[in-house]
C-alpha cells in the first residue's frame, strides 16, 4: 500500500469505504412467497434480530432496496412478476434464493413451479433448507456481506 | 400488461401532439365585480369552496387500481383489483394463483406415507392440521384406529400449532395496521412454541409429523416442562398484548365497524373459522363433529357479535387462551401406550427389529420403497384448522398412491368474503380487512 | 272402482324393488323427493349420485332441507375406467341439523358440462373455477369461468390423467462424464 501513488491509495480506500458501506446497509425488499417467508419474519423479529446488521426494515418499493431475498416457491404465473420487481431495483443490488424451492424446485419438481429461481433472475447465495431455519439465512446473509467486502461479488 | 399499454395515452416528446382540449376543470371562478370581496379572499375571510363532493358520479369515474402481487401488507401473493370511486371501494376482485405449486398432482405421485411431504407445506402456518387432515382420511380408507396415546399427541401438537398460527395472524394483524409492536410480540411468544416443536418433530415448520397410523415418534423424555414453560408464559404475554391494544383508541377506530360481514353472507359463502364465528355463527368443528378424541377435553368456543376486525382480533386472542387450557388438560392426562396403530402393513418396524427378524426387514422394505395399498373407496374428512374447516377429499383405488387427493382449503372459501367486507368501505380499510381474514396463500392456491 | 285400484297397487308394490334410504330423516326427506337419486354409504358417509340433469334441482332441495353451506365443489378423473370419465363431487353442509352429504354426478368425456350451483350457494364461485381451469370442466350458468390458478394462457387442464407431471429431469454435476 505504501508503495503506491498517493492516487491508488486514495481510490481503493475509497473503494473499500464503499463497499463497507453498501454491506452495513443493506435494505431487503420484502419478496415472502411462502414458507420461507415466515421464517424470514422471524429472522427480522426479536430472537434472531436483523437489526444488528441495520436490515430490519424491509422496504416496500423495489426501488429503495437493495438485496432480494426470495423466500419460497416461484409459481409459472410469479415468475414474469419476480422478473418485474427484479429490473426495478437500482443497482448495485444482489439475490438470495432461500430455501430449496428458490433454489432448485424443491420437493415440487412438476408444472407448475420454476425450477429454480436462477431460471428468472441471477442469484448470488443460494441458502439450502425447507425453510432454512433463521440461523441459516443469517450465515447466508453474511456470507453475502463476506463476499461484497472481499470484492468476490461486485453488483 | 399489453392491454393496459394499449389504453394508456401516453405521449411521446417529438410525436403528433396530444389531443387536450382545453377546459375549465379545476379552475377558480375568479370574481371580477367586488374587489372588498377580492380583498377578503385575500385575507382568507371568504371560502370558496371546490372540494364539495357530488353524491353522484358516473361509472366512468371510477378508477381501478391494482394491488399487489407483490406487496407488503397483502399476505402472500395475492393480487387485489380494486375499482374506486374517489376512496369508497364500489368492487373488488381478488386474483389468485401466483403462488399455485400443483400440490394434488404431487399427491398423485407420493404413496401414502410420504403423501403428508407434501400436504404440509400447504398451509404453512398451520402445518400439523393439514397432516392431520390427511392422516385421518387415510386412517378411514384403510378402517384402522390410532391408540388414545396418538390420538392425545395429535390433539397437543395441533393446539399449539393454533396457538402459534394465532400469533402469526395477530402479528401480522398488528402491524398492517400500524402497531408495529406486535410482529416483534408475536413472534417472540411464537419462538417458544417453535422450539417445543424442534425438539419433538425435528423441525420448526412444516414437520411431517403426524402420519397415517399414528405419529412419527413418542415425545422426547422432559417435554412437560417445556409445554408446563409454554403454559405459564403465553397468558402473562398475551396481557401485554391486551395492554397495547385493548384500550387504545386508535385501535379500536381501526377495527370497530370494519369490514363488516353478516351471518347470513358467511354462510351461504361457505366461510368458516374465526371469520364465521365473529359474526355470531357458533360452529366449530371440534364441537360439531369431534375427531382424535378432543370430545375428551373442556373448552369454550368464542363467538362475535358484529363481524368486524375487532371482533375477528379478540376471537383470535381467546381461542390462544382456550388451546393453551386444553393443551394443559392433555398434558394432565396424557394415556400411556403406543404412539403408532400396531398394524405391521402400516407401520415400519423400529429399527433394532430389522437386525433380528426377516419379516421386519421385508417389511421395513416394501413400506418404503412401494409402500402400504389402501383398499379403494373415497372420503372426506375434515378439521378445524386455525383459519376453519380444513378438509381432504381422498379417493383411493387400491393402489399405493391416492387416486385423487384433493384439500377443501379455509382460505380459498374465506378470500371470497373480501369482496362482500371490501364493498362501500374505504380504501384505507383494505388492509385492515384483509389481515383480519387471515389468508394464507399457500392454503388457496396449493 | 276402489277394489280393483286396491288390487293393482300391491301388485306394482310387489314388483318395485326397496331402494336404500339413509337412517336419518331428514335425508330420508330429502332423498324422498327425488326418484331417480341414488343414495350410497361409503364407509359411514352418506352419498347421493345425482344424474347430471338434475344437478341444479337436487341441490336447491338440499339447501331447503336445511344444507346452508357448500362446503366444496371438486372433480375427479376417471379416465378409461368409467363410462363417463369425470365425476364432480359436492360436499355439502348442514349446521343446523349437524350433518354432512356428499352429492356425485358424472360428466362425460367429451365436453364435460354441469350445471354451476352458483344460484344456490354463492360460495361455490371459487371452488368452480379451480374445477374448470383443473378438469376443464365447463359450469354452466357461472358468472365469471376463467382460469383461477394457472396463468389465462396456459394451455391444458393440469389435473386431468392425460396432463403429464412437468417433471424436470435432474442434471447433476457429473453427469457429462462416461460411466
Amino acid at each position: 500500500m505504501a508503495t503506491t501513488a498517493p492516487g491508488n491509495l486514495l481510490m481503493t480506500t475509497i473503494d473499500k469505504a464503499a463497499r463497507w458501506a453498501r454491506t452495513r446497509s443493506m435494505f431487503p425488499a420484502s419478496f415472502g412467497l411462502a414458507c420461507c417467508a415466515i421464517e424470514m419474519m422471524a429472522t427480522g423479529a426479536a430472537h434472531y434480530d436483523l437489526g444488528r446488521f441495520g436490515m430490519e426494515v424491509f422496504r416496500a418499493s423495489p426501488r429503495q432496496s437493495d438485496l432480494m431475498v426470495v423466500a419460497g416457491r416461484v409459481s409459472q404465473k410469479m415468475a414474469p412478476v419476480l422478473r418485474q420487481v427484479y429490473d426495478q431495483m437500482p443497482d448495485p443490488k444482489w439475490v438470495i434464493s432461500m430455501g430449496a424451492c428458490a433454489s432448485t424446485g424443491g420437493m415440487f419438481n412438476n408444472y407448475a413451479l420454476v425450477q429454480g429461481v436462477d431460471q428468472v433472475v441471477p442469484v448470488d447465495i443460494y441458502v439450502p433448507g425447507c425453510p432454512p431455519g433463521p440461523q441459516s439465512l443469517m450465515h447466508g446473509i453474511l456470507t453475502l456481506h463476506d463476499k461484497i467486502m472481499k470484492g468476490e461479488i461486485a453488483s | 400488461m399489453s392491454d393496459d399499454a394499449k389504453t394508456l395515452d401516453v405521449w411521446v416528446a417529438g410525436t403528433e401532439e396530444p389531443d387536450l382540449a382545453p377546459t375549465d376543470e379545476g379552475a377558480q371562478e375568479i370574481s371580477v365585480d367586488e374587489s372588498g370581496r377580492r380583498l377578503d379572499e385575500q385575507f382568507g375571510r371568504v371560502v370558496d369552496d371546490d372540494y364539495v363532493f357530488d353524491d353522484e358520479a358516473d361509472e366512468d369515474e371510477r378508477m381501478i387500481l391494482n394491488m399487489g402481487p407483490q406487496h407488503p401488507s397483502t399476505h402472500g401473493v395475492l393480487r387485489l383489483q380494486i375499482e374506486l370511486e374517489g376512496e369508497i371501494i364500489r368492487r373488488t376482485k381478488p386474483i389468485i394463483g401466483y403462488l399455485h405449486t400443483g400440490m394434488e398432482k404431487t399427491g398423485e405421485q407420493l404413496n401414502f406415507s410420504q403423501g403428508g411431504t407434501n400436504v404440509t407445506r400447504m398451509d404453512y402456518l398451520a402445518p400439523l392440521h393439514n397432516e392431520l387432515a390427511y392422516s385421518l382420511a387415510v386412517e378411514r380408507l384403510l378402517g384402522i384406529e390410532v391408540p388414545p396415546r396418538a390420538a392425545a399427541i395429535r390433539v397437543l401438537l395441533t393446539e399449539l400449532n393454533r396457538c402459534s398460527s394465532h400469533l402469526v395472524a395477530l402479528a401480522t394483524n398488528g402491524m398492517d395496521i400500524g402497531a408495529i409492536s406486535m410482529m416483534i410480540y408475536g413472534f417472540r411468544e411464537r419462538e417458544q412454541i417453535l422450539a417445543f416443536f424442534e425438539k419433538t418433530t425435528g423441525l420448526r415448520m412444516n414437520h411431517n409429523f403426524i402420519r397415517p397410523g399414528g405419529v412419527a415418534a413418542d415425545l422426547p423424555p422432559g417435554w412437560k416442562d417445556d409445554v408446563a414453560a409454554i403454559i405459564e408464559e403465553l397468558p402473562r404475554r398475551l396481557g401485554q398484548y391486551d395492554d397495547l391494544l385493548e384500550n387504545n383508541p386508535i385501535w379500536l377506530a381501526r377495527t370497530k365497524g370494519v369490514g363488516v360481514i353478516s351471518a347470513e353472507e358467511a354462510t351461504a359463502y361457505g366461510i368458516t373459522g374465526p371469520t364465521l364465528r365473529s359474526t355470531g355463527v357458533d360452529w366449530d368443528l371440534r364441537k360439531a363433529f369431534p375427531y382424535s378424541g378432543i370430545e375428551r377435553y373442556e373448552f369454550e368456543v368464542p363467538v362475535g357479535e358484529h363481524g368486524d376486525v375487532y371482533d375477528r382480533y379478540r376471537i383470535r386472542v381467546e381461542e390462544i387462551k382456550q388451546s393453551l387450557s386444553i393443551v394443559e388438560q392433555v398434558m394432565d392426562t396424557i394415556p400411556k401406550g403406543d404412539y403408532r396403530v400396531d398394524d405391521r402393513k402400516v407401520t415400519p418396524p423400529p429399527r433394532a427389529r430389522i437386525d433380528e427378524s426377516m419379516e421386519a426387514l421385508i417389511h421395513h422394505f416394501k413400506l418404503f420403497t412401494e409402500g402400504y395399498k389402501v383398499p379403494a373407496g373415497e372420503t372426506y374428512v375434515a378439521v378445524e384448522s386455525p383459519r376453519g374447516e380444513l378438509g381432504c377429499y381422498l379417493v383411493s383405488d387400491g393402489e399405493a398412491q391416492p387416486y385423487r387427493m384433493h384439500t377443501r382449503a379455509p382460505s380459498f372459501s374465506n378470500l371470497q368474503a373480501l369482496p362482500i367486507a371490501m364493498a362501500d368501505s374505504l380504501m384505507a380499510d383494505t388492509v385492515a380487512t384483509i389481515a383480519s381474514l387471515d389468508p394464507v396463500m399457500g392454503d388457496v392456491d396449493r | 272402482m276402489t277394489d280393483e285400484t286396491g288390487v293393482v297397487e300391491t301388485e306394482e308394490a310387489a314388483e318395485i324393488p326397496e331402494r336404500p334410504l339413509p337412517d336419518n330423516e331428514v335425508l330420508r326427506a330429502l332423498f324422498g323427493q327425488f326418484e331417480d337419486v341414488g343414495w350410497e354409504d361409503s364407509l359411514g358417509q352418506d352419498v347421493a349420485r345425482v344424474p347430471n340433469e338434475r344437478w341444479r334441482e337436487f341441490a336447491s332441495a338440499a339447501r331447503d332441507a336445511g344444507f346452508e353451506v357448500c362446503v366444496d365443489v371438486t372433480a375427479v378423473d376417471w379416465m378409461r375406467h368409467r363410462p363417463d370419465r369425470f365425476e364432480v363431487v359436492a360436499n355439502l353442509l348442514s349446521m343446523q341439523h349437524r350433518l354432512r352429504l356428499r352429492m356425485i354426478t358424472t360428466a362425460p368425456r367429451q365436453e364435460p358440462t354441469v350445471a354451476s350451483l352458483v344460484p344456490v350457494w354463492p360460495g361455490v364461485n371459487f371452488p368452480e373455477r379451480e374445477a374448470y381451469d383443473m378438469f376443464g370442466i365447463v359450469f354452466d350458468g357461472h358468472p365469471d369461468l376463467t382460469r383461477i390458478l394457472m396463468p389465462d394462457e396456459w394451455d391444458g387442464h393440469p389435473l386431468r390423467k392425460d396432463f403429464g407431471v412437468g417433471l424436470v429431469p435432474v442434471q447433476f454435476k457429473e453427469s457429462h462424464k462416461v460411466v
